[in-house]
């Protein structure tokens, strides 16, 4: 399926919002700017205030300062009900005592439809999510996966703005997440409705989201593409949550408006983008790369940029390898993810081990 | 606790549980047999069998008035009780605040209370105030007793109310009223049922407190207990207390059976709930 063009127009507005609870700030100061047609991850760890942000948008709380607009429409006042946004929530929360049937049709009741009306739009949310021929089923007669599908078709079926996820698929198990994270992409891509999904875990978001926040403690720490988040971090916290980072202390030689020369202990001189957020740490940063990003060479193979060290740790997890490797010079060994097909498998213990690296992958950022 | 059953070998225990069975309701069965019994006195060997003692019951007019006023009781002392029960649950299961556990104490604690003890402070309470005992001293003194289990049956039912259901109805662009009655009122309404027959059950028996608090109008235990005097009205006690038997029976039965499926459908089942 090809892309959906992104559009330009804003769907989401947050600006400068901040929620106390008492001494406590859930969120301190958050502006955002969800596009229409987006799929937008709110990620972070348990209390990082992604849920209250998307408990805010939904209108089942309140900004203590701050705005919120959707459609360019504000939201200060509105109560949920009459917001144009629905949420898949975490317990799915499907009435029990009505059947899919009638918890697809229960927001559809205030409209007022025509009761052929109704039962077509039914049927098609039923279609979009896969539950076709479930709609007399009970509530208490279906599976976990099943009840994620009638709370999506329950939110779909209003047509909203925007779709609110709260971590959705965070109660199945992992090859039903797998597949309901291909479906939920492919879906919205095929409904074209602007979604906002919170989630803590790293590699949903990355693999659904157009565009993901990544937040700590109440505060946005970056916005951007799935591939910029992962590869260009842009500090540490960020870094150390979206997967494995070795971070590599280093000297800075030259440093101007968009670039930065540091001189490491293993990796030598590398000349790297400077990050927007790059706090100089007296003469000192701090670079990272990622494990696979390491390369085994293997017999008489060179490349252009290689570092020199010792195997220290072995372990196998199937489709790789990872390898810990202890580099003359560097404080803290490395870690090294690689693919199994040539055998790395097999490298012993106290082996002496090359790595290929692309000094482009080495990547300055905030402490 | 250890998470394994042992199957005890050898019949000791099924031995044991069946004499703690016929211990408890031994002398219950005595109640309907000899209530079809052709002898007044309740005596064995049975003499002959008998509908006559139930065919006497609605010829006697004084056990009417008792009926009609343990009905009059019973409702509106099960009414009151769910009521109040409804709100002390509410409170109680969906809000944290300081002493939520002392309140929740306190309002269960009619029910280890000596009956005489609160029935004695109640007539006194009753007295100061000026109120002249008749049914609806009765019936308040009903209320105290029947909260805790009114208490219990909803508190099962609300616990576990999954308030996102509440949150859901909302977003899907329903109002306040109309939640209440599209999702709330639906899902609790077994356990309302249930508190209604159980509270109402409770005050059809209940002897002292009625004993203590009413005026000149009989309750039918209160009616029970005065014909105990005459051992040719005997028979007649028996069949009527078969009655209220099986009647209490298939109360609480059908009580207990609401009470389960409301609580079934609060515990959001089935779904893992992260």
């Amino acid at each position: 399926m090809p892309e959906r063009p992104q559009s330009d127009r804003t769907m989401i507005e947050i600006n400068g919002v901040t929620r106390s609870y008492g001494a406590i700030k859930a969120l301190d100061d958050a502006s955002l700017s969800i596009r229409e047609g987006e799929f937008f991850s709110l990620l972070g760890p348990s209390g990082c205030g992604k849920t209250t942000l998307l408990r805010m948008i939904a209108g089942f709380d309140n900004p203590t300062s701050g705005s919120i607009s959707v459609g360019g429409q504000p939201m200060e006042g509105i109560a949920p009900n009459r917001r144009p946004t629905n949420m898949v929530f975490q317990s799915y929360a499907i009435f029990p005592h009505l059947n899919v049937e009638q918890n697809v049709a229960y927001g559809l009741k205030r409209l007022k439809l025509q009761g052929a009306e109704e039962k077509r739009r039914v049927e098609e949310a039923l279609a979009q999510v896969s539950l076709t021929g479930l709609g007399k089923r009970g509530a208490t007669e279906l599976s976990g996966g099943q009840r994620q599908r009638v709370a999506l078709a329950r939110a779909l079926v209003m047509r909203p703005k925007v779709l609110l996820l709260d971590e959705p698929l965070s109660a199945l198990d992992k090859k039903l997440r797998e597949q309901m994270q291909v479906e939920l992409r492919r879906l919205q891509q095929a409904v074209g409705i602007t979604f906002v999904l919170v989630t803590h875990d790293q590699y949903e978001a990355l693999a659904m989201s157009d565009r993901i926040a990544v937040m700590f403690g109440g505060k946005i720490a970056q916005v951007a593409s799935p591939k910029e988040i992962y590869q260009r971090p842009v500090n540490r916290q960020v870094a150390d949550f979206l997967g494995g980072m070795n971070f590599v202390k280093a000297e800075v030689v030259e440093e101007n408006a968009a670039s930065l020369v540091v001189d490491t202990l293993g990796f030598g001189r590398i000349k790297t983008d400077k990050p927007k957020a790059f706090a100089r740490n007296g003469g000192g940063a701090t670079l990272g790369i990622r494990p696979e990003r390491l390369r085994v060479l293997w017999d008489n193979a060179t490349a252009k940029f290689e570092v020199a060290g010792k195997v220290v740790e072995r372990h196998y997890f199937g489709e790789i390898t990872h390898l810990i490797v202890e580099i003359p010079g560097l404080e803290k060994p490395l870690s090294v993810t690689e693919t199994n097909d040539f055998g790395a498998d097999d490298i012993p213990v106290g082996a002496p081990i090359r790595l290929a690296y692309d000094p482009e992958a080495l990547v300055a950022m905030a402490d | 606790m250890s998470g394994r059953r042992r199957v005890l070998s050898g019949g000791w225990l099924s031995a044991y549980a069946f004499l703690y069975i016929v211990f408890l309701y031994l002398p219950v069965i005595f109640l309907p047999i000899f209530s079809v019994n052709v002898a007044a006195t309740p005596k064995f060997p049975l003499t002959g069998f008998t509908l006559q003692w139930y065919q006497d019951l609605p010829r006697t007019p004084a056990l009417l008035d008792a009926a009609w006023n343990s009905l009059v009781v019973g409702v509106s002392a099960s009414v009151l009780a769910t009521v109040l029960g409804i709100l002390a649950a509410r409170s109680i299961t969906r809000y944290r605040y300081p002493g939520r556990r002392a309140i929740s104490g306190l309002i269960m604690a009619p029910l280890v209370l000596p009956e005489v003890i609160v029935a004695i402070s109640m007539l006194l309470v009753m007295l100061q105030l000026g109120l002249s005992l008749s049914l609806f001293t009765v019936v308040l003194g009903h209320v105290l007793v029947c909260i805790p289990y009114s208490m219990t049956v909803l508190t099962s039912g609300f616990e576990g109310f999954d308030r996102s259901l509440e949150e859901a109805s909302a977003d899907l662009g329903e109002s306040a009223f109309g939640t209440f009655r599209r999702v709330t009122l639906p899902m609790v309404a077994p356990a309302i049922i249930s508190s209604l027959l159980v509270c109402f059950t409770i005050s059809l028996d209940e002897f002292i407190i009625a004993f203590f608090l009413t005026g000149t109008e009989a309750t039918l235990p209160i009616y029970i207990w005065g014909q105990l005097r005459f051992a040719s009205k005997l028979p007649g006690v028996l069949a009527l207390g078969t009655l209220l038997l099986v009647a209490s029976f298939l109360l609480m039965t059908v009580a207990e059976i609401l009470r389960r499926r409301a609580a079934r459908r609060t515990q959001n089942e089935g779904g893992l709930y992260a």
